[in-house]
């Protein structure tokens, strides 16, 4: 027993002064050289969540691009260092420290999801380098949850997640009347589950009643044991906040088993694969909040989404929106602090106010979110229409 | 009762494609005592080659089917080849390892090559609704589809073993390898074979997968793998009937308790399944008294 302390704590000693060692030998081996602005796009690029990812980085190098051509930012090109997180948190890490170690990134952009924002944040925090999530949504993202104090230097594009809940549920309440509504909720995502429950609350608050919450896992194919249930239920809406590739097959077999009534989601609905996957037919009485409509006819939206099919060939998303965005805030934090210092850059987004983004007209608040436009998207044949246009509290 | 003729539907649906993949399991196991994690993503496989075959190239259905079952067959075969044959006489675990990392190179490798976006399948059958005695049962063409094709799959099965050659060869390998290389059994051969058809199966369920629920990506074979899986142990692995049986089993009672307990139960219900016939019966329904062992 003696012996193995002894031998564990020589080890340890050992990895310690490695480490030390090591991290001594990490020289600067790209010195910030005077014509050029690293900034960080950390991504899912490959792994379970790839395609938001990709989308997000597609976008936020399509900005960074433009602003290089168009002379740059404050004179200096930016140089734009992709990092790939493999989708997973402790990849997130690693990447977040190689960036902001070895490349010296004056920010960083992304990631795309909450678990990893979470993760990269920590590394962040404690280097004081500002990080913008185009997309992560939970709101212990840019606050503290336990100690209700904001993480000083995160930020994110997008509302959170009980806000669009919120929405959505006084949206079911008011404009569609419904009296009772069923819940189906994807098990394995925190959003999904934070929606629902904000939903819920505001529904009942304006005197509605949630009857039934069923749940599926992300990747499921076979939907009908639960939806042939949720039909004999008879609600009068059902919420649905669950990404694209499930949802759209949600719907797709809830309508071909008669089941009529309108189907409410959030922005995870949003994507041009909704359609291919669930047929025209099929969205029809669909409802979901997002970010920004394709058809805008706001010139800002409409040259985003011509630039961004020119580039990749493909409609953007909701997370390419935000991602542009994203990238936008940050050159313009830039040009507002007048400086590449990390911690002047974070001050500037802590005082951004009225950036005009591709989703809406962009203020951030005191616990570091966004404050702007939300939209209601229906559905008619798979074709997105405004639904209703909320804007900023 | 309208409801649960249409939820004992659902299931049956769902439980010939765990069938069909249950059976290579079952089959492999049965004539050289290997899991084979990779099924499941060889399944993958066979629903993309099927959708290239009828999207790219504008195949019919059984054109796909069956270039999709080609494709499969091959990529069984030469894993076997590659992976599994250089370690049959080492020890079961490194072999079970090997397998874990074969799939784990096909899921990721599907998603660098194709992308991990959710793809569609094309409509090959236009949804058509049928109903019998005035509309108790409900059932859609597709559904109908992936009865006719499983039924054809597994009686066709039942032939080759039977009533071929090599049929014997198979049952000869999986009661004794050594005894069969005695009486001039290629035994080699016989492993391919059993991972062509096991593959080609597969391939099948990827493809009534595809045409059923329209959306293929890489890592949709994990979880049917799994599940597959359960159902080839509770039938009884190795024994043929049994993974059929095993399979309409899952599907059944997982629609049952989504459409009557809570879709939150369903995959818990699943795997307590598999540790429950484990602690009480690990040999499955059909253990034991079942002498073919194929």
């Amino acid at each position: 027993m003696k012996k193995t302390i002894k031998r564990l704590s020589m080890l340890l000693v050992g990895i310690i002064a490695a480490s030390i060692l090591l991290s001594g030998c990490t020289k600067n081996t790209s010195a910030t050289s005077s014509d050029k602005i690293n900034v960080g796009a950390l991504f899912e690029l490959t792994g379970q969540v790839a395609s938001y990812g990709t989308s997000e980085y597609n976008a936020v190098k399509l900005y960074i691009d433009d602003t290089n051509k168009n002379g740059g930012v404050l004179g200096k090109q930016i140089n734009l260092i992709k990092a790939d997180n493999k989708s997973a948190t402790d990849e997130s890490i690693n990447q977040a420290t190689k960036l902001i170690v070895e490349n010296n990134v004056v920010a960083i952009l992304g990631p795309a999801t909450t678990g990893n924002t979470k993760a990269a944040s920590s590394i962040a925090l404690s280097k004081n380098i500002p990080l913008i999530t185009p997309s992560g949504t939970s709101l212990d993202v840019t606050v503290d949850t336990n100690t209700n104090k904001v993480k000083s230097e995160i930020f994110r594009a997008c509302y959170t997640d009980p806000y669009q809940g919120k929405v959505m549920g006084e949206f079911a309440a008011k404009d569609l009347n419904a009296k009772n509504a069923v819940i189906y909720i994807d098990n394995k995502s925190d959003y999904s589950k934070g929606l629902a429950k904000s939903f819920k609350e505001q529904f009942e608050k304006l005197g509605g009643k949630v009857i039934d919450q069923e749940a599926y896992v992300a990747g499921d194919q076979d939907f009908k044991s639960t939806l042939t249930k949720i039909k004999g239920i008879n609600a009068d809406v059902i919420f649905i906040p669950g990404y694209y590739q499930d949802t759209a097959k949600i719907a797709k077999q809830a309508r071909e088993m008669g089941i009529e009534v309108p189907l409410l989601g959030g922005d995870g609905w949003d994507s041009p694969d909704l359609l291919k996957i669930a047929g025209a037919s099929a969205l029809n009485n669909v409802y979901y909040s997002n970010h920004f409509i394709s058809t805008d006819p706001d010139p800002i939206v409409q040259d985003f989404i011509k630039k961004y099919k020119d580039a990749y060939g493909t409609e953007p998303d909701a997370f390419a929106a935000l991602a542009y965005d994203s990238a936008g805030m940050l050159v313009q934090a830039i040009k507002d602090a007048n400086s590449t210092d990390p911690a002047k850059i974070t001050d500037a987004l802590a005082n951004l106010k009225n950036f005009k983004g591709v989703t809406g007209t962009i203020s951030i608040d005191a616990q570091h979110n966004p404050i702007k436009q939300t939209v209601i998207i229906e559905l008619k044949d798979g074709k997105q229409t405004l639904k209703k246009k909320i804007s900023a509290e | 009762m309208k409801t649960f003729i249409e939820q004992l539907i659902n299931g049956l649906s769902l439980g010939s494609i765990y069938a069909l993949i249950a059976l290579g399991y079952t089959m492999v196991y049965g004539i050289m005592k290997l899991i084979n994690f990779a099924h499941g993503d060889i399944y993958m496989v066979g629903a993309f080659t099927g959708f290239f075959a009828s999207t790219y190239l504008h195949l019919g259905f059984v054109p796909s089917l069956l270039l999709a079952m080609l494709v499969s067959l091959i990529l069984g075969v030469t894993i076997e080849r590659v992976a599994y044959r250089p370690l049959r006489d080492k020890s079961k675990i490194s072999i079970l390892i090997t397998a874990i990392g074969v799939s784990l190179l096909l899921e990721n490798g599907g998603i660098i090559l194709l992308t991990p976006q959710v793809r569609t399948y094309p409509q090959i059958f236009k949804q058509h609704m049928y109903s019998f005695f005035n509309g108790i049962i409900t059932i859609s063409n597709q559904q109908i589809v992936i009865f006719v094709v499983s039924i054809i799959m597994m009686v066709g099965l039942q032939l080759i073993i039977y009533k071929t050659k090599m049929g014997k060869a198979m049952r000869a390998v999986s009661t004794d390898a050594d005894a069969a290389k005695l009486m001039g059994v290629n035994v080699d051969r016989t492993v391919s074979f059993t991972f062509a058809i096991g593959s080609a199966l597969a391939a099948v369920a990827g493809v009534l997968v595809g045409i059923y629920y329209n959306s293929i990506d890489p890592l949709m074979g994990i979880m049917p793998g799994l599940k597959a899986f359960i159902a080839a142990v509770l039938g009884g692995i190795g024994i043929i009937p049994g993974a059929m049986v095993g399979g309409l089993l899952m599907g059944v009672i997982e629609a049952l308790v989504s459409g009557y307990g809570s879709s939150l139960y369903r995959d818990g219900v699943s795997f307590a399944i598999l540790i429950i016939i484990l602690l009480i019966k690990p040999t499955g329904l059909f253990g034991k008294n079942v002498r073919e062992k194929v």
